[in-house]
């Protein structure tokens, strides 16, 4: 069976260019980047021009700003309980669970709600904000829905109140333009397997001036700020694709935005209550999330998973049933409506046939799905 | 022509991965599905470090898992937790509140095995299911009906807890374990190599860890923010004298013997409890036998409802032996059962399953 790739928010295959680039250092340039001799020194070398290469790409003023890291999560952890030294924390509520479940952990923490278009107010920030509030975060572009936060905006309110702030820009590198210089964040995560390197590899950005304690100690790894042999290979392939994003993403962003465009009028004009969630807002070009009344998102899931289409419904938990989305239900939606949607995110390797072959799926799958809850036939 | 996939209902257990695997071997398209019911994670009052009966562990999951990894089919876990709440776990608790003793097992079949689940097999377009239980299934080309069997084992039979099924689940429904012994599925196990051919069997009811019932109740109770009322009352005898107190008729079930909390010249039961009251009868042994009951709520499977009296072996608890009794229809569904020889514990809630020899007429509950 023919198999095609709708869950790029998830993760992404390793691009061949990234492969390229880090095959040397899993084989020849193996050394320990801390070690004194040639070995080490040629692997140091090759971290250097990484962090330089991935610290250009997001237009940081210089590459000590970079911490490696092993993803997203863990950035995000560093991020949140590093920076927040014992003050109060203010999220939204359509965080990733590593920001959350982060700031859970805290003494002090505020969730700023956001209204139906998945988009949070920069004003309900800004009236969260405590005497003794120190960070704030807020994620660049959410994962299941594709809404693009006004970050820059959100950073001025934080400025001016002192506060630091740190976004989450997993789901935003590769999508949309990523200059940490002008959004004006403190701290801004990125994950490498969103955009063609390996799992393993993420960094932190942390503007000069920060304050950012160490969460896991051990060596006097990335300046102290995070302990543990660096991934030498992984940080090179981390660079090479950030870079391959810096040169083709505007290009890529507008194919997958009109093949993000042509799945949505399809499946529309095709499937009756079908709705986009979150569809007036700004979005990254990749994503859409589809609500098909009536139906049971674990069923069509599996339906279309057998007939070879990859999608997803909500974050997948440890032992793989889903749960019914945080996001979706922040932004109004019911527990069912939550239930009966699907989030489509397009990469690289999607094509108009591609698209139009799922469509062609989607279109049997809730036809036969509607069959069997008759309220929607 | 494929007859399509099969849904097999996979716990991460022997029986179940032995479907699997039997079926594969088959050649039939099979996709494993597992039913996540219960959080575990879920009232940490009650947890214990070496808990019997648990379903829905995560290494039940990864069990079932490395099963299907195995056989190299399709594998997905289904969250069902909502309605399984809604359908078993409540309706648990409001029976034992009610002073009734209730079998969840029943309304997990009836409402989230062969219901939401066929349901989820016909969404992905499996026409049929598959499951692990110990029961067989045949169609009766005479009277156009599908027969209930009990399983060829009959340690491990599980018609009692089956009786709800219909005609159109007893159609889509396999049952390939029904015409072995549970050592030969064991053996089968080891010989299609599945790894956890010497997991134990499950016990107890799943979600609720080593079958402490009370605990259960009121660990839920606590989560739910609702309180109890005032719980405690008198141990009578059937003649109404008052030989004790107690701390809720709810921890008591008729036929039970221990921690009654009464010193007496000879065993006493517990005969009946009232809830409303909380008062609860002890007495001896013989006080404990009834010949007859009314049954409601009947599904009949291997025949159709009878209007006149009918001869069967019923059945009012799972590890009763059938007794011979009359059954008697009586208006608006209800029959009465009335038993050759008196029978012990027959307890309200419970239910009665109906048997001519091997094949299951029906079933329903005792009022």
């Amino acid at each position: 069976m023919q198999r095609f790739y709708f869950d790029h928010n998830a993760t992404t295959p390793v691009s061949p260019e990234a492969l390229e680039a880090m095959l040397p250092a899993l084989t020849e340039v193996y050394g320990n980047a801390s070690s004194i001799h040639h070995f080490g020194q040629a692997a140091r070398y090759q971290l250097d021009a990484a962090r330089k290469q991935l610290a250009d790409v997001l237009g940081a003023a210089s590459p000590e700003e970079i911490v490696f890291t092993s993803g997203g999560t863990e950035s995000d952890n560093l991020g949140i309980l590093g920076a927040s030294r014992g003050g109060h924390v203010i999220t939204t509520v359509i965080e990733h669970p590593a920001v959350l479940q982060a700031a859970g952990k805290l003494n002090g923490w505020s969730c700023v709600p956001v209204g139906a278009s998945g988009v949070v107010d920069p004003e309900e920030i800004r009236k969260a904000i405590k005497p003794e509030t120190t960070l704030i975060s807020v994620m660049h572009a959410n994962n299941e829905l594709g809404t693009i936060q006004p970050i820059a905006e959100i950073a001025r309110i934080a400025k001016d109140a002192g506060v630091a702030f740190h976004s989450d820009g997993v789901q935003a590198l590769g999508k949309i333009p990523v200059n940490v210089a002008e959004l004006g964040v403190s701290l801004y995560t990125v994950s490498g397997h969103k955009i063609g390197a390996p799992k393993g590899i993420g960094a932190l950005y942390v503007r000069k001036g920060t304050k950012l304690f160490a969460r896991q100690f051990g060596g006097r790894h990335e300046r102290e700020r995070r302990a543990g042999t660096e991934n030498v290979p992984g940080a090179i392939a981390f660079a090479r694709a950030a870079q391959w994003v810096a040169e083709h993403g505007v290009a890529e962003g507008q194919r997958l935005a009109a093949l993000r465009d042509r799945l949505e009028q399809a499946v529309l004009a095709r499937i009756p209550h079908a709705y986009v969630n979150a569809a007036g807002s700004p979005r990254v070009p990749n994503t859409t999330n589809i609500r098909f009344d009536g139906i049971d998102s674990d069923a069509l899931l599996i339906a279309l998973d057998l007939r070879g289409f990859a999608v997803s419904s909500g974050a997948a938990c440890s032992s793989g049933a889903p749960e019914p989305s945080h996001v979706l239900m922040a932004i109004g939606l019911t527990r069912e409506q939550s239930r009966s949607s699907i989030r489509f995110s397009l990469g690289r390797s999607n094509d108009a046939a591609q698209v139009d072959a799922l469509v062609d799926a989607l279109v049997e799958s809730v036809t036969h799905l509607r069959k069997l809850s008759p309220a929607y036939v | 022509m494929s007859k399509g996939p099969i849904a097999v209902a996979m716990s991460g257990g022997v029986d179940s991965s032995v479907v699997a695997g039997l079926l594969r071997a088959q050649g039939e398209n099979v996709v494993g599905m597992t039913m996540q019911l219960w959080n575990q994670r879920r009232l940490p009052e009650i947890q214990t470090d070496h808990p019997t009966g648990r379903c829905c562990s995560l290494d039940d999951v990864y069990d079932a898992r490395g099963v299907a990894q195995l056989l190299g089919i399709p594998y997905y876990v289904l969250n069902f937790e909502d309605r399984f709440e809604q359908q078993v776990v409540k309706p648990f608790v409001s029976e034992y509140l009610a002073g009734r003793t209730p079998i969840p097992c029943t309304l997990c079949n009836n409402f989230i095995k062969f219901d939401q689940f066929l349901d989820m097999a016909s969404g992905i377009g499996a026409e049929r299911i598959a499951t692990g239980h110990y029961a067989q299934i045949r169609h009766n080309a005479e009277t156009g009906r599908w027969e209930m069997l009990r399983g060829v084992d009959h340690t491990k039979d599980q018609t009692y807890f089956l009786f709800g099924l219909t005609q159109d689940q007893l159609a889509r429904t396999m049952f390939p374990l029904g015409g072995m012994q549970k050592v030969d599925v064991r053996a089968l196990a080891e010989e299609l190599k599945i790894p956890i051919a010497q997991k134990p069997d499950s016990q107890e009811i799943c979600f609720v860890p080593n079958g402490d019932y009370a605990g259960f109740i009121d660990a839920y109770m606590k989560e739910q923010g609702l309180t109890r009322e005032q719980a405690s009352g008198e141990l009578v005898t059937p003649e109404g004298e008052v030989l004790g107190e107690h701390k809720g008729a709810h921890h008591f079930t008729v036929g039970q013997r221990r921690g009654l909390g009464v010193a007496a010249g000879e065993p006493l039961y517990v005969i009946s409890t009232d809830t409303a009251t909380q008062r609860v009868t002890i007495g001896r042994n013989e006080d404990l036998l009834r010949d007859t009951m009314q049954v409601g709520d009947i599904n009949w499977i291997s025949i159709a409802e009878p209007s006149e009296p009918i001869r069967a072996e019923v059945k009012i608890r799972n590890r009763h032996n059938a007794a011979p009794a009359t059954i008697t229809p009586l208006t608006d569904g209800l029959v009465e059962v009335k038993f050759d020889e008196p029978q012990r514990a027959v307890t309200p809630g419970q239910a009665a399953v109906f048997y001519r020899g091997e094949v299951v007429l029906g079933g329903g509950w005792i009022g």
